[in-house]
């Protein structure tokens, strides 16, 4: 793998961009591999990275039905933060933001991690309430959080409006290194990273079924024949009950539509996230001055990559109540993604009734913060078979005992 | 953006009048049920790509509840149903096979009709 | 130079002068211009900055599919940032300014990035600013953040309003060109209700520019006698100026109506979203013709040829003396046609094909302009604006064959039908080779709830270009000259707006971004405000070909919404500032308002926080109301409590099942406290429960949870229990309802008099019916604060009247109005429980204490096969105590009580939470309640709260009664 740097660009620059070499690999799947993972999206990526690079295990195949980094992992708000409440989570998100903070220099690719610093309003007193809960229990986690008062969301979002008629801002819990990061950028990141160790990234190619014998996983058969595989990961988000069928289990999950929209761009005016979880609403403004907003999810199933469109109603108007400056902006473009909901709204890192067999899923409307610490998690668990510290919450017989993640209890429950 | 026919009503709803409810057809598992017969009440969901069953209401109207049989990949609406039944009527389960061939009667709470 | 021609224009009004300002310019329009024709006419060619590299931009279409002619639209509060001036309507008194420039439009030192565009290919930023760390957040991307982003940001809230309006009909008809007018009148001849939307001002679409003739008559005539037939049709409505945005299921449309954009400030609402449910959608949406990549295709001055037309024959306006017109169809010549018609020079018409025998080009012979065959433009010349184009054959690398000077060039590269909206809910489309397009695919329609096609296309948009529906083929030319080398390849642009170029979309494919959606992503294109409405196919085309593919296979990107961007406010509508949201008032609110209160949202409801009086802070407010409501007596406001009312023969039973407790047993006449769990056993809402007769039950809910509880009630009786006979019925705004508490609470009922409250009469936990003060009313004997308390329910009608009566009736007895705040310190200092606060949806009842309000001998409730489950039942759950801080202050709220030790994620260890916490004016110290380990065997204890800054709060373990422990104030 060349390095990219500025000499690399002077350098090509001279012969016109015409020497870069391909970021990653399109090759034929081999007959069979030490791992497969399911799914070329941020998390199954992050998956192959960190079993490569912590474990040393490198014959692998990450197989895709479309294009790598094609579901959710492009289609989010980038946003990144760890400012959970429960201890598992919490642990789980600051293992990833943590990751982010270094993650262009890990992968040599710029994943424009950036910062800036996410905030949460609080617009109702059950939500101050709820916001120290969390401030108290990131005190605890070693994640930095503070609660701000409606004077310093003003002067760190001048934008806002904290004297709305209906819903002012009695503050907010802040997280000053959370941030975004470029979403396309970690996909692609990793991609070449796992093409770079040696790794097969097999684009356009479809599960069909999944073999097993003594009930454990031998392989997969693909649009591109039967892949052997010693161990299987399936990370393929809102296609997971899919997969799950194939492999003779049901999951806790149905998969419903988010949706999110982008603004025209405009000049640099919101230097940080603003999560408006009363009024249901996000927004925050990209390097190419777009202002990125996200809203609610449909209450059906739904495989569309549509969503209803009063929900994008809805999030505009609490939007204009809260920055009353985006009315004369236009919305650019909308779209959805399919995400794939737990019954307690946490993720599964998990072993499965199948041997060999693993899943990461739920992550529902926050796995792109989640990206690099679900695929540490998930790398450790299959390599190891068992899982660690950061993935033994997130098992899938949590449901049968009543253990619920459940983060919904904190104030917020948008991403 | 759905619209529904309201059984009860008999008028196409849209969406915004109807609050939507998830899986039809559930057994309900009480005190004297296992552990995997209780999870698989709250948790275990069908959640297919295709014909689906599921509950909705009109919340915004007669406040009934009723179910419906839609398709979750193109959001095609086969048929709508008082939801105080124990399963699809034949006439619904005709509509989706004169429309999905292929399809497989699929609405049964223990899952055992999907495989 | 561009300017306005002596004659013609045939949308333009030549008595009524317009007088508008270009970055303060003033120049001078007609009524009719649009604001790209007025800037036109008074030579005004650049007109902004690129994205990237700040290029000079200029005017290059007529529709909303212009990428450069945006700007900065009026001022502070009506700033409208990235106007299109293409369809913006030219007004008298209209302010423009160019963007994305410093200092300014004609010297931009942004344009630094111009000259170094080749240290800046697509994705350059993924290779680089990644060392050191730090610079990314705090140097590289503020330079990059500030020479991004295009518009400027309003700093304002809107001066206008915007409103919605819904519509319905049969068949949708979107784009009132002659394929859409023809199409809206054969449907209504059938009796359908007919509405049909046109994006301009006026009808015809490009009908009176390209056509002399429509089904045999004059095309004017034509149009007129269409739109009178139209109008005469009571079941058709035609909307002008109104842009079908987007095609959602089931057959709903948004579409976005610039009521007064060309009337600025006439008091009429900016914008009308209109959302409408159609039977059938039938796009006659017409198609966009595409530019062709040649070197130096972004000077201002290369304009599409349709583009060209439409400016001189709607407008008036000349783009230039001389323009070349350089294309690979028959439809460029008629540009030329038009220009020699108006005087102007045509030096030459450079053909890429190598025969050409149309009856366009025919009559541009004959009209003595001279037509090169397999010739290309090999570059433009210029700068700021086009001086001339090197000429050379198509065939070639771009050998220059000679010079042209010429003002304009005029180019097409075929003709795109807008698919967009037939794809936005998966309409699928074909290659169609013949025109060198993508067409929609009648087989694979976007699917009607019913499963039929909802949306059809005619005319152009169908891929019929021409009205004979024989319009001669389109042979695909991606890039001028056909072997052009990386040197032209780097100067022709795909995207304008973005600045992407075909040597960048080659440079994604080799670097692996095969998917048409990677290359996309990693190059920009596409992504500009224009959404790819010129550049997408082209780019397509030149990816195809770097892959060694077809464009087929390469395929689309998706067609998402909106088809054109839409306007923020006016897709959030009239909701704005007071009526956000529905706002739910009691009765009592004026009068809560007329005593000053400070109120808080619940819901949508708004309940007093707390009453205060000159110079008192909210906590000494919260804290004179306590203390008053504990030594003379109170007034709550307690209509937002919910009231549902179950009825039936079965009323009883169904009530065993919904609460922990029984309640089928409750005495005629009595109350008794209830709880309520989800089917995980989690505790979900509590409330009073009072027996009305035999048949009929009362259920307080938490004022959060009416409606919710409600609807919870109706799906068991109606989905799992639908043979039980039970009805229920939200009550809940039928009564308004005053909690009377305190000592004097009696006193001041027996002042308004009408009923017996007497503790024989009306024990604890019982309710009567009755007249207090001549009201007619229901009073409960019920207490949530420990004290002597009543809450009397009035139809509410008569609320106001009541607390007016009461407030008058108490001033003997010290009586004030208390708030949500004084409620919560009240019920706190008892012990008693909040949901919201004690519960989160984690917590069970047996984590409360509260097993006294669970039936052991009942078989079943809601939640009771939940609570069974081994982490619900386990004894080392979290439960409710008391705690009293050894130093007497305020546990903070949120506080953790913190365990030895770290887990192994290195979190610090907890053992419990704070739930509730209060300075208690009554004890007048801190007291707080709160889930600790194994709490109730742990009474004494000393643990310790964290606090954010570090430190902790020591606390002893105590029992949750702070107050009136034996419950004689409220048995008196």
């Amino acid at each position: 793998m060349k390095r990219y740097s500025v000499f690399a660009i002077a350098r090509e620059a001279l012969r016109y961009h015409t020497g870069w070499e391909r970021a990653w690999r399109s090759p034929e799947p081999k007959a069979s591999y030490d791992a497969i993972v399911v799914g070329a999206g941020g998390h199954g990526l992050a998956t192959a990275y960190y079993l490569g690079k912590n474990y040393g295990i490198t014959n692998v195949a990450i197989i895709e039905k479309g294009w790598l980094g094609g579901g959710n992992t492009g289609r989010n708000t980038t946003i990144i933060r760890s400012n959970y409440l429960q201890d598992s989570s919490a642990a789980i998100y600051e293992k990833a933001r943590s990751l982010y903070e270094t993650m262009s220099q890990d992968l040599n690719y710029n994943v424009m991690f950036s910062p800036r610093g996410v905030m949460m309003l609080a617009q109702t007193h059950h939500e101050v309430r709820g916001y120290l809960r969390t401030a108290h229990a990131n005190a605890l986690q070693g994640i930095v959080t503070e609660f701000i008062t409606p004077q310093r969301v003003k002067e760190l979002c001048p934008i806002l409006n904290i004297d709305g008629p209906r819903y002012p801002v009695l503050g907010a819990l802040w997280q000053p290194r959370g941030g975004t990061g470029r979403h396309d950028a970690v996909a692609w990141g990793y991609a070449r990273a796992c093409s770079a160790m040696g790794m097969d990234i097999i684009q356009n190619c479809e599960v069909k079924g999944v073999r097993s014998e003594n009930g454990v996983v031998t392989g997969v058969d693909t649009t591109k024949g039967f892949i052997g595989t010693k161990k299987l990961g399936m990370v393929v988000a809102g296609h997971s009950g899919q997969l799950a069928e194939m492999a003779g289990f049901r999951l806790p999950i149905e998969a419903v539509a988010l949706q999110a929209l982008v603004s025209e761009p405009i000049k640099p005016c919101m230097d940080v996230v603003v999560m408006a979880n009363t009024v249901h609403g996000y927004m925050s403004q990209s390097d190419k001055g777009e202002m990125v907003i996200g809203g609610g999810t449909d209450g059906f199933n739904n495989y569309t990559q549509r969503g209803s469109f009063h929900h994008i109603e809805e999030t505009l108007r609490a939007l204009v109540e809260t920055f009353p400056m985006i009315s004369r902006l236009k919305m650019l473009r909308q779209w959805g993604g399919i995400v794939d909901m737990t019954g307690d709204r946490s993720p599964l890192i998990s072993k499965t009734p199948l041997g060999n067999c693993f899943i990461n899923c739920g992550w529902g409307t926050g796995g792109f913060k989640a990206i690099p610490g679900s695929g540490w998690a998930m790398a450790e668990l299959m390599a190891k078979g068992e899982p660690g510290p950061l993935a033994e919450a997130f098992n899938m017989w949590r449901f049968k005992e009543g253990q619920f993640i459940d983060e919904s209890v904190a104030a917020g429950v948008a991403h | 953006m759905l619209t529904l026919e309201c059984p009860y009503c008999g008028l196409m709803a849209d969406e915004t009048e109807l609050s939507p409810g998830y899986e039809a057809h559930l057994k309900r598992f009480g005190p004297a049920s296992s552990p995997e017969e209780f999870e698989a009440y709250m948790f275990a969901r069908k959640n297919p790509k295709g014909v689906h069953f599921e509950r909705w209401r009109h919340s915004y109207g007669c406040g009934k509840w009723f179910l419906a049989a839609r398709c979750t990949a193109t959001l095609e609406v086969f048929g709508t149903y008082p939801a105080q039944v124990g399963e699809p009527p034949a006439d619904i389960i005709a509509k989706i096979q004169a429309r999905r061939p292929e399809w497989k009667a699929g609405w049964q709470p223990d899952g055992k009709d999907t495989k | 130079m561009s300017t306005r021609l002596a004659k013609g224009g045939r949308l333009i009004d030549r008595t009524a002068a317009v007088e508008f300002t270009f970055n303060g310019k003033r120049m001078k329009g007609f009524a009719g211009d649009s604001l790209a024709a007025g800037l036109l006419a008074n030579d005004q060619m650049l007109v902004g900055r690129s994205f990237k590299y700040h290029r000079p931009r200029g005017i290059v279409a007529s529709g909303p599919e212009e990428p450069n002619a945006l700007v900065n639209l009026g001022r502070e509060a009506r700033l409208e940032p990235n106007q299109r001036t293409t369809t913006t309507e030219l007004f008298d008194g209209l302010e423009a300014t160019s963007q994305n420039h410093w200092p300014s439009l004609e010297f931009d030192v942004g344009v630094i990035n111009n000259y170094a565009a080749r240290f800046m290919p697509a994705g350059f930023y993924y290779k680089t600013f990644i060392h050191p760390r730090p610079f990314w957040k705090h140097v590289f991307e503020p330079i990059i953040r500030r020479a991004a982003g295009l518009g400027k940001a309003p700093t304002q809230g809107d001066a206008d309003r915007y409103e919605h309006a819904y519509a319905f009909c049969d068949v949708l008809v979107v784009g009132a060109g002659v394929a859409g007018l023809l199409a809206a009148k054969a449907a209504a001849d059938t009796g359908a209700r007919v509405i049909l939307l046109e994006q301009a001002p006026v009808l015809g679409g490009r009908a009176p520019v390209d056509d002399a003739q429509v089904q045999g008559k004059p095309v004017e005539a034509w149009l007129s006698a269409m739109e009178a037939d139209l109008a005469a049709r009571d079941n058709v409505t035609v909307r002008l100026r109104t842009c079908a945005a987007g095609v959602y299921d089931h057959g709903y449309v948004l579409a976005d109506e610039r009521v007064a954009d060309h009337t600025p400030g006439d008091g009429r609402p900016k914008h009308r979203l209109w959302r409408i449910r159609t039977a059938k959608v039938i796009t006659a949406t017409g198609a966009i013709e595409r530019p062709l990549s040649f070197a130096g295709n972004d000077i201002p001055g290369v304009m599409l040829a349709g583009a060209v037309r439409d400016f001189a024959v709607n407008f008036a306006v000349s783009p230039g003396d001389r323009t070349v017109v350089v294309t690979n169809n028959d439809s460029a010549y008629q540009t030329a046609l038009v220009l020699k018609a108006a005087g102007l020079e045509v030096p030459a018409i450079l053909d890429a094909r190598d025969v050409v025998t149309g009856a366009l080009p025919e009559a541009a012979r004959k009209a003595g302009i001279r037509v090169l065959t397999g010739h290309a433009i090999a570059s433009v010349k210029g700068g700021k604006r086009v001086t001339g184009v090197s000429v050379c054959l198509q065939a070639g690398e771009g050998a220059v064959t000679e010079e042209i000077a010429c003002e304009a060039v005029a180019m097409s590269g075929g003709w795109s039908p807008v698919v967009h909206l037939y794809s936005h809910c998966g309409g699928k489309l074909n290659w169609d080779n013949g025109i060198s397009a993508f067409v929609p695919d009648p087989m694979r329609p976007p699917l009607n709830h019913d499963g039929s096609a909802m949306v059809e296309c005619v005319g152009a948009a169908n891929g019929d270009l021409d009205l004979s529906g024989t319009a001669p083929a389109i042979p695909p030319v991606w890039v001028m000259p056909q072997g052009a080398p990386i040197k032209l390849r780097l100067k022709m642009w795909l995207d304008y707006q973005n600045d992407v170029k075909v040597s960048d979309v080659q440079l994604a494919a080799r670097e692996g971004y095969m998917s048409v959606e990677h290359t996309k992503r990693y190059t920009t294109l596409g992504m500009a405000t224009d959404q790819g409405k010129l550049s997408n196919i082209n780019g397509l085309a030149i990816l195809a070909d770097a892959l060694g593919s077809e464009i087929p296979q390469v395929g689309t990107t998706t067609f998402r919404p909106p088809y054109t961007p839409v306007t923020i406010g006016a897709l959030a509508g009239e909701s704005r500032g007071d009526i956000f949201q529905p706002l739910r008032r009691t009765p009592m609110h004026e009068a809560h308002e007329r005593a000053g209160a400070y109120f808080e949202p619940v819901g949508l409801w708004r309940r007093p926080y707390t009453f205060p009086r000159a110079g008192e802070t909210h906590e000494q407010a919260v804290h004179r109301e306590v203390v008053n409501t504990r030594t003379n007596v109170g007034l709550l406001d307690a209509s937002t409590l919910g009231k549902i009312v179950v009825k039936g023969p079965d009323a009883g039973r169904f009530l065993d099942m919904l609460y922990t407790g029984v309640m089928s047993t409750l005495p005629v006449g009595k109350c008794r406290y209830g709880l309520m769990c989800n089917e995980q056993g989690f505790l979900s809402d509590d409330g009073v429960v009072a027996r009305i007769d035999e048949d009929t039950w009362l259920c307080h809910t938490t004022s959060s949870g009416a409606d919710r509880i409600h609807g919870w009630m109706e799906d068991w009786l109606q989905c799992e229990w639908w043979d039980w006979q039970v009805f229920t019925a939200n009550v809940t705004e039928q009564y308004a309802q005053v909690a009377v508490v305190g000592p004097n609470a009696r006193k001041l009922l027996e002042t308004l008099g009408g009923m017996d409250v007497s503790k024989e009469t009306l024990p604890f936990m019982q309710w009567a019916d009755g007249t207090l003060g001549g009201f007619p009313c229901r009073v409960y004997r019920i207490s949530f604060s420990g004290e002597l308390s009543y809450e009397i329910a009035v139809p509410a009608s008569h609320g106001a009247a009541f607390w007016a009566a009461c407030t008058q009736a108490g001033k003997a007895f010290g009586a004030m109005p208390y708030g949500t705040e004084g409620l919560h310190v009240l019920r706190a200092e008892k012990g008693f429980i909040m949901i919201g606060d004690e519960t989160d949806g984690t917590v069970i009842p047996q984590d409360l204490g509260l097993d006294w309000a669970i039936s052991k001998k009942k078989a079943d409730y809601l939640g009771k096969r939940g609570q069974e489950r081994s982490y619900l039942a386990s004894p080392d759950r979290w439960k409710l105590v008391g705690f009293e801080t050894l130093d007497g202050s305020v546990v903070p709220d949120g506080a953790y009580i913190i365990a030895d030790g770290t887990n192994a994620n290195g979190q610090r260890n907890t053992q419990g939470r704070v739930t509730s916490t209060y300075y208690s004016p009554t004890l007048k110290r801190g007291i707080a309640m709160g889930l600790l380990k194994h709490g109730p065997t742990r009474m004494g204890d000393v643990v310790e709260f964290n606090t954010v800054q570090g430190g902790t709060v020591k606390a002893r373990v105590r029992d949750t009664m702070f107050y009136d422990k034996d419950g004689e104030k409220q048995n008196v």
